[in-house]
């Protein structure tokens, strides 16, 4: 066990945890942020999408040792009122159906703007490759990426 | 259908009195707090409810709150089913909030999310509740104003009395109308003046989705839960036989190991309860992670498991003896036991005509032969419960299909009455049939039992894909006979699988032929299987809608205008009495994807197929444009039409269309499960193929039929037939057919 001073969504939080603890359980479990889901475990699914500074990282694959005094941001902070640009996208378009995956799409879709604010299809086919919609809404995410776009 | 009579479900209709202070009768609070609606935060709390019936209660501010009493999967039925509630309500929707119903058998009819009848079996129940409630505000306002009833009327919320001017909100009368008798037969409305079914409705969990608030069952949490996980055998075909614990106990947050069994021996199953794994090995700590790590640390041995022979009660209650044999099954030889079979006599189901002497006779015949392999179910959320076991009762919160069921099953294994088993559902990180077998709920209480504290089973996904029920793999040969003019002159379908054939004989084509045989064969195997996203239809349909496709080529027909033409015959000279479909709405889709289509105008380097299929009560046809880029398949566009009777909430209609369409091109070309001495070979999403971003269709259009029936169900109906329009189309881009899924091996011979 060790403390960690974390930095999420703005906010300092200190959590005593084994250094090889995954971010993934450290939000969930120990400061009940349960919005970054669990899919898979292995980076394959992209379910528990943050940003770490400005980039979507697999948290299940980022220990809490490796955090240092990098920000963190999950889906609870991406924006105070839900009022993201991507956030609006989702809900415009309907996007969920089970609704599971869709925090680590909208994750993945917020850095992919942030760095490439107008993507073509092919750009945002690629950028979300990683994150998977077991439902079948591929193509309601990819539309919605394009009105977060403008 | 005007005027129906109440005594239907008449006990969902049993009076309580008015509600204080905003009180919640049902649900408990964690519920109550995270699955509210988005609604709730921009409308005004009551400070008083007034419960009309069971499914809805009025404040006095006229703020409604709906339950919506079945499962939530995905399908959107949380959102659709209080639509049908406040349009006979006759309601606005913004004042709605909706709430996830609790298990409760004596209010709800069929809480169960499965075979795409939640909207079809709730629909009459849904009505009437809120014609019910319309008729009891309307009798209060007629008291009050000293009116006759019948001039009383309602819009949106508003009760009106034309002659006098009088009007009142629904909150006026609420807690008057909370009084009125339950009346003995309602009106309900006309189709046509229906203002919210048939309009879209958003999702009405949409803003807790994307701002990641508590909704499924892993986040639920309770005061001192513990985390538990099991471990089960590597391979099918083998038990648990010793477990050295030692190394995992002395880990950080471990607080025990043991062994459980999750139903008893003695126990008569019902048909949702397999498992193939009863004796587990159970680790229970703090956290999460820690678990994880105790049960890397356990060295377990395991031994071959002997044949058994376990008495199933069927979904009507039937019971019958299902044989799990012994041994460790390999892919490989399923597969040649496939051939096998598909090679020789089965059972003959049915038979009209004299299709043996028609083959003798025939001018030409083909054969082909189709097979898919077992399925994961991979839902995003692998499987968990929450359970809390005390001397007198058990709470259990989570993601399960089949809450009614279950409910019994874990009565059963503690040794309570029913009563005392309560069972809340979450929203659920999807279904495909794998949240109907509720072993982890059983195992989560018995769990909770044994620890007594409050525990969250949780499955890794690996556990979750090794464990499963899974697809059933699939053969099925057709024959067809041509007379030396190309007529199709006799029909033959053999199919099977392990451990159950797919075959569905009444179903089209039988009906349009004279002479038509149908067989099924099954082979016996260990590995568990379950209900699958449409089952057996998830297969039949792709193998005889392409089969249908060589049929009209041999005869040098359109693939659109041959259907029509055997569908025809079925409506107006069918053979046999038992066919199930009507063949005029079966034509309907078909006609409708072909001109929404533009079927016939041939664009340069598209390639089109089509197929249609009819289950779990609805209609569609789709229409695949396929291109082919750097060699690879890409599908460009689907066309889809839909006939699922009267539409209720259209974007949610046409996005579960979508995804049914997604899923179907997804495992059609992709997805497996593969088996080597018993060992599931993909354990996780790296090699366990789902589809993903870039290989969705780049655009799906969906069209429905507008009539007037009673509505019929879309989980299922709209994901068979794209496999059937897959395969055709890649005939059309390669000319090569493509008879074993999954058809991604076309990809590598193209690339």
């Amino acid at each position: 066990m060790a403390t960690f001073n974390l930095n999420i969504n703005g906010k300092k939080q200190q959590v005593d945890v084994d250094p090889a603890t995954p971010m993934l359980w450290v939000l969930r479990e120990h400061l009940n942020l349960v919005g970054t889901k669990y899919g898979c475990g292995i980076a394959q699914c992209g379910a528990c999408t943050i940003h770490l500074g400005d980039v979507a990282m697999r948290s299940c694959q980022l220990t809490v040792s490796q955090v240092g005094n990098q920000p963190i941001t999950t889906i609870e902070g991406l924006s105070e009122n839900g009022d993201h640009p991507v956030q609006k996208a989702w809900l415009e378009h309907d996007v969920a159906q089970c609704g599971y995956c869709q925090a680590g799409q909208i994750m993945n879709a917020a850095a992919l703007l942030k760095a490439n604010p107008n993507p073509s299809d092919a750009e945002i086919e690629a950028a979300m490759h990683g994150n998977i919609c077991r439902c079948g809404t591929y193509t309601r995410i990819k539309t919605a990426i394009k009105t977060a776009a403008g | 259908m005007a005027l129906i009579k109440t005594s239907y479900g008449r006990r969902s209709f049993l009076k309580t009195s008015a509600l204080a202070g905003g009180g919640m009768m049902l649900g408990f609070s964690w519920l109550a707090t995270a699955c509210e609606s988005n609604q709730e935060e921009t409308l005004t709390m009551p400070k008083e409810w007034f419960e009309l019936n069971g499914f809805l209660k009025i404040g006095e501010n006229g703020v409604v709150t709906i339950q919506s009493p079945n499962p939530e999967i995905g399908q959107n039925v949380k959102t659709s089913m209080p639509m049908i509630v406040a349009e006979e309500l006759d309601i606005d929707w913004k004042n709605v909030i909706v709430e996830q119903a609790p298990l409760n058998t004596a209010l709800f009819v069929r809480q169960l999310a499965g075979g795409s009848q939640s909207i079809r079996q709730g629909w009459t129940g849904l009505r009437m509740a809120g014609a019910t409630a319309r008729h009891m505000l309307k009798e209060a306002a007629a008291q009050a104003w000293q009116v006759p009833v019948d001039e009383v009327t309602t819009e949106a919320g508003v009760l009106h009395h034309k002659n006098s001017g009088k009007s009142a909100g629904y909150g006026e009368m609420a807690s008057a109308a909370a009084k009125i008798a339950v009346p003995e037969e309602v009106k309900l409305k006309e189709v046509k003046d229906f203002k919210i079914i048939g309009t879209s409705r958003k999702n009405v969990d949409g803003p807790k989705i994307v701002t990641g608030q508590p909704l499924f069952g892993l986040d639920y949490k309770r005061e001192g839960m513990l985390i538990a996980m099991i471990v089960h055998p590597p391979a099918f075909g083998m038990k648990l036989k010793s477990v050295d614990d030692s190394a995992a106990r002395a880990m950080p947050g471990i607080k025990d190991v043991f062994t459980i069994n999750t139903y008893n021996e003695d126990y008569g199953r019902q048909w949702c309860d397999t498992d193939a794994f009863n004796e587990l090995v159970v680790v229970a700590g703090n956290t999460t992670w820690e678990v994880m790590n105790a049960k890397k640390a356990l060295k377990i041995e395991w031994e071959a498991a002997p044949e058994q022979n376990i008495a199933v009660a069927g979904f009507t209650g039937e019971s019958k003896d299902v044989k799990i044999p012994a041994g460790l099954e390999n892919t490989s030889d399923h597969v040649a036991k496939m051939a096998e079979m598909g090679a020789k006599l089965a059972k003959v189901v049915r038979r009209d005509g004299d299709p043996e002497t028609a083959f003798k006779n025939a001018a030409q015949v083909i054969e082909r032969s189709y097979t898919a392999p077992f399925l994961a179910h991979s839902t995003m959320e692998p499987m968990n419960f929450f359970a809390h076991v005390t001397a007198d009762k058990a709470e259990l919160v989570g993601p399960i299909q089949t809450p009614e069921f279950m409910e019994k099953s874990v009565a059963a294994r503690l040794g309570m009455p029913v009563e005392k088993i309560d069972i809340q559902m979450t929203r659920q990180g999807g279904g495909f049939g794998r949240r109907l077998y509720g072993h982890f709920v059983v195992e989560a209480a018995v769990i909770s039992q044994k620890m007594n504290a409050p525990i969250k089973l949780v499955y890794t996904r690996e556990d979750d894909i090794t464990f499963g029920n899974y697809r059933p793999a699939y053969h099925a040969t057709y024959r067809a006979a041509f007379d030396a003019n190309k007529n199709l002159i006799a029909f033959h379908v053999r199919a099977g699988g392990i451990p159950e054939s797919p075959l569905a004989a009444n179903r089209f084509p039988a009906g349009a032929l004279d002479n038509y045989l149908a067989e099924d064969w099954a082979v016996e195997s260990n590995i568990s299987v379950g209900a699958f996203r449409a089952p057996r239809s998830n297969f039949i349909a792709g193998a005889e809608q392409a089969f249908l496709d060589e049929v009209a080529e041999v005869m040098g027909k359109d693939p659109i205008a041959f259907r029509l033409e055997l569908l025809d015959r079925a409506a107006k000279k069918p053979v046999g009495t038992e066919n199930d479909y009507e063949a005029a709405r079966y034509a309907g889709v078909l006609e409708l994807v072909r001109e929404k289509s533009g079927w016939g105008k041939d664009q340069k380097g598209v390639h089109r197929g089509v197929s249609a299929y009819f289950c779990h009560n609805s209609y569609v046809a789709q229409v695949i444009d396929l291109v082919l880029e750097d060699g690879k398949p890409i599908v460009q566009k689907v066309h889809c039409a839909v006939d699922c009777g009267i539409l209720v909430n259209p974007i949610a209609a046409i996005n579960l269309s979508e995804g049914g369409i997604v899923d179907g091109i997804g495992h059609a070309m992709y997805s497996a499960m593969t088996f080597k001495n018993g060992t599931p070979e993909q354990t996780n999403f790296d090699k366990y193929r789902l589809i993903r971003h870039s290989e969705a269709p780049k655009a799906i259009e969906v069209h429905f039929v507008k009539n007037e029936i009673d509505p019929t169900g879309l989980g299922e109906p709209v994901n068979p037939p794209i496999i059937g329009a897959l395969a055709n189309a890649l005939y059309k881009a390669t000319g090569k057919r493509v008879y074993d899924q999954p058809f991604q091996a076309i990809s590598q011979v193209l690339g």
